[in-house]
């Protein structure tokens, strides 16, 4: 057990590197100078000017010891500098994390409630139609293009919710469901998909040759191993959060993480851009590490055999 | 099905002959008429520079559309690739695309394409690229599964039994049957390449206005929602319209092949 | 004399757009403390009618009955909410398979208490673990306290199989259907469940077997039903079924169960030369989830003289599947090694060996995947024609392609035909023509026939006696089948968890075995 456990860990690790690493080749694949992008197109600036910010930057040395103090300041925890606002990356990462964080946790709390929902009202045959049609609308849709019409309806048209501000659990609700519908759309399908398999097994026919009612062979039994296969999507899920939290933040004009990552993208500021993909690289590999260890935890199948198979 | 089907066949024509679609044009600005609702002369209303919505949305077809198809099926080639040598390929080379495959799936597709545009720049052509290799690690991953499974099956056993070149038992064997899965992918894939596209283009790293592109479209009618709701909300209809009718024609197709195989 | 505990007259299921009724007409009885068994084929109703009998049927089916009495119940026109009454207390269903009709996330405790659970009115907690318990100890199964606490997966295929009846009469049914109840397992632990069942039906349980086997419900039935496209051909007590059978179908699958009477009347002639396929000292271990191994093959040898027969004999996980694929040099074992015809085989580069493995082929036990499904039976047999040593111009190919088809007793109006228009039995033979497209001298049969319906099996064994005539082939057939291996062979071989514990001529080993494993399963084979 503690193997697995350690194994995976490294393997946590290993993405670590690899995409700090991935992230520094980028950044010497990028053509230009990166002096000329802080200093902007237009600076007229001297030559020795230049020099001397090249070296304040480290950009002087060769590209080994470049990579290496490089590896060494991110074990410091220091992702550098933004080229753009001055100040430290960690810093402007931290300032705008929490309000990206809240989103978040909403929509997936949201997303899950709303799954579930779905997915168990789906039974009857004409539910079923109704709720598959409804999910195909919900993930077909683009996450801004949602976002826009609630925006137009709850908040222009009917006034219920605020139009921009990040305050208070009103602000959160449009967002939050906005980035939650699509992903919730996906779960409901996966998870009707799983209790209909489920219902299909050799283990459903016997719990209903004891006479159990459709509903106690949902809530005993086709309800787990359906959670189960929603379980390997999590890791995914949390992801297309995160990654909808972008643009549902641009479309509410709510301040976070998604703001910052577009700035820098646009304005080349590759510390920053550096900064949060090996801060959302780890997000994702601490992720999958929690979904699998729970894998193992759930599935008795997966746990090491105790005492062994004895006839 | 059948309300899907005439629909995208109208996609198609606006893709490839938005003239016939539509008379107007979605250049021509006109600062009279700049903001009018849906009417009689403008389906879809005009935006602030007065120019036709609808002619807009039309002419925007063609660029999602040939994003989505073009993205899709290079990254559904290059992951068929990736997936057959993590599977098939000499212990080194299985095991280092293994883990790259497994890395990249952990990060979802949308901010893989926004790590590649902050490689590569933003712009126009880069989109397509953009799309593309952030769709690349889960065609590999399925392409690696399957090409798994079939090799474990008797027929490939009894290929390499009756002395079938390795070379020959992939190409004749064991491609033609893990693409089936790949092709049902990439009828969702496709609009999800849209999808992605057009996102990138509403974050402002795509083309750029008087472009008649989808996503722009949607975030230029962001700053006018509270007054002329028309110039966000249709573009996007459009693209929801077109991931619908293209899934549900490509799980029409998916479900008639393997009733033919079975 | 109390009335039967199951009734059923005029009983039809029919699925809409089927062209007939998938069960036609079928009227049986059985009483309390008697075993009858539904014998078919695959297709010949006999599931849905045991089905019928907990109103389990498909709700799409339709479904029409004259009388149906179930444990002393007249359940016509019953709705869900009575047959569920009924379900487990009444009546008791057991599955082949208990690793998939277990639910595994299930502990077992849970599982054989369930059927208590759901009964009204509620029975206080301490009852229902104590009845968990006695049915536990019932169907046999050791240290009832702590195997309740397990899951599925933990126990062995014997145990679980007992945890599944356990749970199956914990509610005191009346009548038990059991559908295949031993498929799963292997013949000992085949023999055990049945002596089980049989202490069930002594208790008073009216017993309703389901089987595909004749042979195998020798041991339990009082009286047989013969089913075959959802009717019932003849009815009569066992032994008088089994000695005088009175439809022609029933005789067909009496004669497909392979007796041990041998089939070849003396040994083969000795050939000169070195064996045609000999190995020495093979040893394979995989590893395994937790990081140890796990070992296939240990140290296994033995020769086999060119134009004979050997037999290997193993349960599953004895590592006979792992021997066919190092003979057949597609896997390579972690040391020892294989000849083929006194050459180097297991040994020799892939390149060089290449071309020289049209000398020794193979069949194996599953034809469902044996088949490229995408490719029609002209290509699958044309790709293998074409890498004959000197195949010739294509009119010729394509003459030994309908040549091959003949060999195998197929018509060459298969040839467009791809894989899931064809029968298992004629997939099968697809893969025995196939293999013989390169003329091999030895082929190895992997199981060929244990997924094969009983009546295709004895044609397909017979199909490859007549090849082996015919074309001086020598034999490896392996199965766990005791029958067909004595039906077969010229020597037997007796492998057990990757060992080979017996070999030698067909007679010493069957009729004076020295292991006392190789005398457990011959005394278990007896007994069917």
């Amino acid at each position: 057990m503690v193997g697995v456990i350690a194994r995976r860990v490294g393997r946590v690790l290993l993405v670590m590197w690899g995409a700090a690493t991935a992230g520094f080749l980028a950044l010497r694949l990028i053509p230009g100078d990166p002096v000329d992008v802080m200093l902007g197109v237009q600076a007229q600036v001297s030559d020795a000017l230049r020099e001397q910010i090249r070296v304040e930057w480290g950009l002087d040395q060769p590209p080994l010891i470049q990579y290496f103090q490089y590896l060494g300041r991110l074990l410091q925890g220091d992702l550098g500098v933004s080229y753009q606002l001055r100040s430290p990356v960690i810093e402007v990462i931290a300032q705008q994390a929490v309000p990206t964080l809240q989103l978040t946790a909403a929509a997936l709390v949201l997303a899950l409630v709303l799954a579930t929902s779905g997915a168990l009202m789906g039974r009857g045959k004409r539910m079923k139609r109704v709720i598959s049609l409804l999910e195909l609308v919900v993930i077909s849709s683009p996450t801004f293009w949602i976002g826009l019409l609630l925006l137009a309806v709850f908040s222009f048209q009917l006034n219920w919710f605020p139009v921009a501000s990040s305050d208070g659990l009103a602000s959160l609700v449009l967002p939050s469901l906005t980035l939650a519908l699509p992903v919730a759309g996906i779960v409901s399908q996966v998870l009707r998909q799983g209790l209909d398999f489920a219902q299909g097994q050799a283990f459903s026919t016997t719990a209903r040759s004891r006479g159990i009612s459709p509903a106690g062979l949902v809530a005993r039994h086709t309800l787990r191993h359906a959670a189960m296969d929603t379980l390997t999507l999590s890791g995914y899920l949390v992801g297309s959060l995160l990654g909808g939290a972008v643009l549902v933040e641009t479309v509410f004009a709510r301040p976070g993480l998604g703001q910052v990552a577009i700035r820098a993208i646009i304005a080349r500021d590759l510390p920053v851009i550096l900064g949060i993909v090996i801060l959302a690289a780890l997000v994702f590999a601490l992720l999958n590490l929690v979904v699998d260890l729970s894998y193992r935890f759930l599935d008795p199948r997966l746990r090491a055999s105790r005492a062994g198979v004895s006839a | 099905m059948v309300a899907a089907g005439i629909l995208l066949a109208l996609i198609f024509l606006a893709a490839l002959a938005p003239w016939l679609v539509t008379g107007a044009s979605p250049f021509e600005t006109n600062a009279a008429l700049s903001l009018q609702p849906p009417s009689g002369a403008h389906i879809f209303g005009t935006d602030q520079s007065g120019r036709d919505v609808f002619a807009r949305v039309v002419y925007g077809t063609r660029y999602s559309l040939a994003v989505g198809l073009g993205a899709t099926a290079l990254a559904l080639v290059a992951g068929l690739i990736l997936g057959l040598g993590a599977a098939l390929g000499p212990r080194i080379v299985e095991g280092a695309l293994s883990r790259l495959i497994d890395v990249l799936m952990s990060f979802p597709e949308f901010l893989l394409a926004l790590l590649v545009i902050a490689v590569v720049g933003t712009g126009e052509a880069n989109i397509p690229l953009a799309v593309a290799l952030a769709a690349i690690p889960a065609y590999a991953r399925v392409a690696r599964s399957e090409t798994v499974v079939v090799s474990q099956t008797g027929y490939i056993r009894a290929a390499r039994s009756l002395g079938v070149h390795p070379i020959a038992v992939v190409w004749r064997h064991i491609i033609p049957n893990i693409v089936g899965p790949l092709l049902v992918m990439a009828t969702i894939g496709v609009g999800t390449a849209i999808v992605t596209a057009s996102g990138l283009s509403f974050l402002g790293l795509g083309p750029q206005p008087p472009t008649p592109e989808w996503g722009i479209m949607l975030s230029e009618g962001r700053n006018f929602l509270a007054t002329a709701w028309w110039v966000g909300v249709f573009p996007g209809l459009a693209i929801t319209a077109t991931v619908i009718a293209i899934s549900t024609v490509g799980r029409y197709f998916r479900s008639q092949s393997e009733v033919a195989l079975s | 004399m109390s009335s039967p505990r199951v009734e059923i007259s005029h009983l039809s299921v029919t699925f809409p757009g089927a062209s007939a009724p998938a069960v036609n007409d079928v009227s049986f009885h059985i009483d309390a403390g008697e075993c009858l068994a539904l014998v078919g084929e695959s297709g010949s109703g006999k599931t849905l009618t045991a089905l019928s009998l907990l109103g389990l049927v498909p709700p799409e089916a339709a479904v029409s009955v004259g009388t149906r009495v179930v444990a002393g119940v007249n359940t016509r026109g019953f709705t869900e909410a009575k047959w569920r009454a009924l379900r487990g207390n009444r009546v008791g269903l057991v599955s082949q398979d208990a690793l998939v009709s277990l639910d595994p996330l299930r502990e077992i405790g849970s599982e054989v208490g369930e059927v208590l659970e759901l009964s009204r009115p509620r029975l206080p907690r301490d009852v229902i673990a104590q009845r968990v318990l006695d049915a536990l100890e019932l169907a046999g199964v050791p240290q009832p306290h702590y195997r309740s606490r397990q899951y599925p997966h933990e126990l062995s295929g014997g145990l679980r199989q007992r945890a599944l009846i356990a749970s199956a009469i914990a509610g005191q049914p009346e009548v038990l259907i059991a559908d295949e109840p031993t498929t799963a397992l292997d013949s000992i632990t085949q023999a055990h469940i049945f002596d089980l069942l049989a202490a069930l039906k002594e208790s008073g349980l009216a017993l309703l077997l389901v089987s595909h086997d004749l042979g195998l419900v020798r041991q339990l039935a009082d009286r047989i039903a013969v089913m075959r496209e959802g009717a019932i051909l003849e009815c009569a007590p066992a032994a008088e079924l089994l000695e005088a059978p009175q439809h022609s179908y029933t005789r067909e699958l009496l004669n497909a169960v392979v007796t041990r009477q041998p089939a070849r009347g003396t040994h083969a002639a000795l050939i000169e030369g070195p064996p045609a396929l000999s190995c020495l000292g093979l040893h394979r271990s995989y590893p395994d989830r937790e990081g140890g191994f796990v070992e296939a093959l240990r140290g296994v040898s033995f020769s086999v003289r060119a134009g004979t027969t050997m037999g290997i004999v193993g349960e599953s996980g004895s590592g006979k599947s792992t021997l066919a694929r190092i003979l057949m040099a597609l896997e390579k074992p972690n040391s020892g090694v294989v000849e083929l015809a006194g050459e180097p085989w297991s040994l020799a580069p892939e390149r060089s060996r290449r071309s020289r493995r049209g000398e020794i082929q193979l069949i194996e036990q599953n034809p469902y995947d044996a088949l490229d499904p995408r490719w029609s039976v002209g290509r699958i047999l044309q790709e293998a024609v074409n890498l004959d040593s000197s195949p010739g111009p294509a009119w010729v190919r394509r003459a030994r392609v309908a040549e091959l088809l003949d060999q195998v007793g197929l018509s060459t109006q298969l040839i467009g035909r791809r894989a899931h228009q064809l029968s298992g039995g004629q997939r099968q033979r697809v893969a025995i023509a196939r293999a013989l497209a390169r003329r091999p001298s030895v082929l190895i049969c992997d199981e060929p026939v244990s997924a094969l319906d009983a009546s295709v099996r004895a044609q397909i064994l017979a199909l490859l006696h007549s090849l082996q005539k015919s074309l001086g082939l020598t034999l490896v057939l392996i199965s766990h089948d005791l029958g067909i291996i004595a039906h077969s062979s010229d020597e037997v071989l007796v492998m057990r968890h990757g060992e080979v514990i017996e070999s030698g001529l067909r007679e010493s080993v069957l009729n004076h075995p020295v292991h006392p494993f190789t005398q457990e399963l011959l005394a278990a084979s007896k007994s069917l």
